[in-house]
């Protein structure tokens, strides 16, 4: 049984997100929930790209860690969100919803377990080449995407328009 | 040694009902936003997994997560704009706070 640098990065990462992503919606102060968000986000790239898939990592980390987490630091800074974290949340409630929650994990492990391609395995640090993408992207064939990534411009286009709309000051 | 593809579902699994818990623990709506990434989170890195182990010649899965990644910055924008304003008429950005849907 030999371990490989490309397994220790893996459990490395994997307690990470855990840790932080527990950690994400247990803590009291929102700043430090957006910072652990961020953390989470940044393994979450880490993991794409130990799956081969760097460009999705890098996506991930532009458009996450880069863009949404300094929208979210914003935002926090502007309702004054940390006043607005000081509330307590029945006992009786708290227990049902972490009693749900801890039984869905719990059976969906168990059938992730119980499934047969959980030992599937595959050759690691083979990286997807970036041309591959670039024409599976714009190409117009079957299995190719131009379509949704044009209505994904759309998308954004719409949604900048919609969110500058709803957040302006009203005259 | 080799990572099985469980590993990186129990990973994500974790993520996923974290995210679900704070979806209602949360009273802040910033709060109940961030547990909503971590539910997309779960999901992009499920899609993925499964593209990359199942079906390793194919790339749906990885566009997949491309365009849910594309999507939930437009939602997080969006729903940063409502709060925003929401906060600018109510001055909290609680949920109990937010019962009437006037204009």
């Amino acid at each position: 049984m030999d371990i490989s640098l490309l397994d220790i990065a893996f459990y490395v990462v994997a307690a990470v997100i855990i840790f932080f992503s527990v950690m994400a919606v247990t803590t009291g102060r929102i700043v430090r929930s957006a910072t652990y968000l961020l953390f989470v986000l940044f393994g979450t790239g880490g993991i794409y790209s130990m799956l081969g898939y760097t460009y999705l990592g890098a996506v991930q980390l532009i458009v996450y860690a880069g863009g949404i987490v300094v929208l979210y630091v914003f935002s926090i800074l502007l309702t004054q969100s940390d006043r607005n974290m000081r509330y307590k949340i029945p006992l009786a409630k708290f227990l049902t919803v972490l009693l749900t929650c801890l039984v869905g994990a719990g059976l969906v492990i168990f059938l992730l377990v119980s499934n047969h391609f959980a030992l599937v395995t595959i050759p690691q640090g083979v990286e997807l080449p970036a041309t591959e993408i670039g024409h599976a992207l714009i190409g117009a064939d079957k299995y190719q995407f131009v379509l949704p990534f044009e209505v994904v411009s759309v998308l954004l286009l719409a949604c900048m328009i919609g969110a500058i709309m709803i957040a302006r000051k009203q005259k | 040694m080799e990572i099985h593809v469980i590993h990186y579902l129990i990973v994500s699994t974790v993520m996923l009902f974290c995210g679900i818990y704070g979806f209602f623990t949360r009273k802040n709506l910033l709060a109940i936003l961030i547990s909503v990434e971590l539910i997309l989170n779960a999901t992009n890195i499920n899609f993925a997994v499964f593209n990359r182990y199942l079906y390793p010649d194919a790339l749906e899965g990885h566009f997949f997560s491309l365009f849910g990644i594309a999507i939930a910055a437009a939602e997080t924008a969006v729903a940063i704009a409502i709060i925003i304003n929401v906060y600018r008429n109510v001055k909290h950005v609680l949920t109990d706070d937010i019962n009437e849907l006037k204009g």
